[in-house]
């Protein structure tokens, strides 16, 4: 090529080159189609959001779909309510999408029946609690904080208990769910070893699983 | 023809008013006259009252009125569930719980049968906490009473 100018960088010559060869017009066209299948495919994924189109496909229409209308995220106050995909679907694009694969198991599930009734379903209900357990520690209880930002907190508004137990257990390095569990749905069994009432399920270890100290790690 | 038209209608009109004067005030008297045994109004209410019971803040532990009096609930247990899988309220009263929680620890009296045998553990037929211990609400009795606390706990 020329060797007496100094050249543009070899991909923005390149990416002129297909310019010219495709034409204006062409590329004009595709930025706008690019533009309509994104929307299209968000739009997609929103309508797959909805409460009515997750109780279509998860089984929870007999069980926790009706223990959630019992609940301050359904019904309260000022009317503002979480709906299933603000707790168990993430906002963030990359989660969200790996999310929605992985729940695309319980729609195999659906099909094989294999939660299909109240009493399958609360015999799974200790595995299924646990999974949404972990999830959620995992991420640092990602889906409370879109909401429920802890920077936010006015102690001075919140109940004597609540003050105490946020700042201490945040300062801890605890998160949402390790103390806010059941909050939405009904808990499955839970060994508190009261006489022989309740000594099976989730194991205190399990319910408040012990908290790894930010300060020990870092002398690590 | 015009005159006995227009005398017509002026008597029912003057009969429309006068049934709703001396009719509605009587309507009006039969609800109010509507009283309960112990002498209270009973109307249903326009509008759904707010929940009488609701507002009762979290407060420091409460004194007892007598002996053996079990401690009332100084605090809201909204949504606090007592079902035979998980016992809301052992998650912080219970001793392995109650440190971390700040909680006020189970008696020593709830750790035995019937029969006075001592257990390593909350008795089963103590699980139903809120048969005995109940929170409190702001209303105002039913019945005037003299109740004092007892005398070694004034």
């Amino acid at each position: 090529m020329d060797k007496h100018q100094q050249p543009p960088s070899g991909l923005l010559r390149r990416l002129l080159a297909w310019v010219k060869k495709t034409g204006p017009w062409l590329i004009v066209g595709l930025f706008l189609g690019g533009v309509l299948f994104w929307g299209a495919f968000n739009t997609a994924m929103e309508y797959t959001n909805r409460e009515a189109f997750c109780i279509g496909c998860h089984e929870m229409q007999e069980n926790v779909y009706v223990e959630y209308q019992n609940t301050v995220h359904y019904s309260n106050r000022s009317g503002v309510r979480a709906t299933c995909p603000d707790c168990h679907v993430p906002k963030e694009w990359g989660p969200k999408m790996i999310r929605k694969l992985q729940a695309s198991n319980e729609v195999l599930h659906k099909i094989l029946g294999s939660i299909d009734t109240p009493e399958k379903f609360n015999a799974k209900r200790l595995e299924l609690a646990k999974h949404e357990w972990e999830r959620m520690k995992k991420t640092d209880s990602r889906e409370c904080r879109n909401c429920h930002n802890f920077e936010s907190f006015d102690y001075g508004v919140q109940g004597r208990r609540s003050a105490n137990m946020h700042q201490t257990g945040l300062n801890e390095g605890k998160t949402c769910i390790d103390c806010h569990k059941g909050i939405a749905h009904r808990l499955p069994e839970v060994n508190q070893s009261i006489g022989e009432i309740n000594t099976e399920g989730a194991t205190p270890r399990e319910f408040h699983p012990p908290v790894e100290k930010k300060d020990a790690e870092a002398v690590k | 023809m015009k005159n006995p038209s227009r005398l017509f209608s002026a008597t029912l009109f003057a009969v429309f008013v006068a049934s709703s004067l001396f009719v509605a005030p009587a309507i009006g008297a039969a609800e109010s006259g509507l009283k309960s045994l112990r002498g209270a109004e009973i109307q249903a209410p326009d509008t759904e009252s707010a929940d009488p019971f609701k507002g009762t803040k979290d407060s420091a532990p409460i004194e007892r009125n007598y002996l053996q009096q079990p401690p009332i609930i100084p605090h809201k247990i909204d949504g606090y569930n007592i079902t035979i899988k998980y016992n809301k309220c052992m998650d912080c009263h219970a001793w392995s719980r109650y440190k971390e929680s700040g909680a006020t620890k189970v008696s020593l009296t709830h750790f035995k049968t019937r029969d006075g045998q001592e257990l390593s553990n909350i008795s089963p037929r103590r699980y139903f906490c809120v048969q005995c211990h109940v929170p409190q609400a702001d209303a105002k009795p039913l019945v005037g009473n003299r109740f004092k606390a007892a005398e070694g706990l004034r």
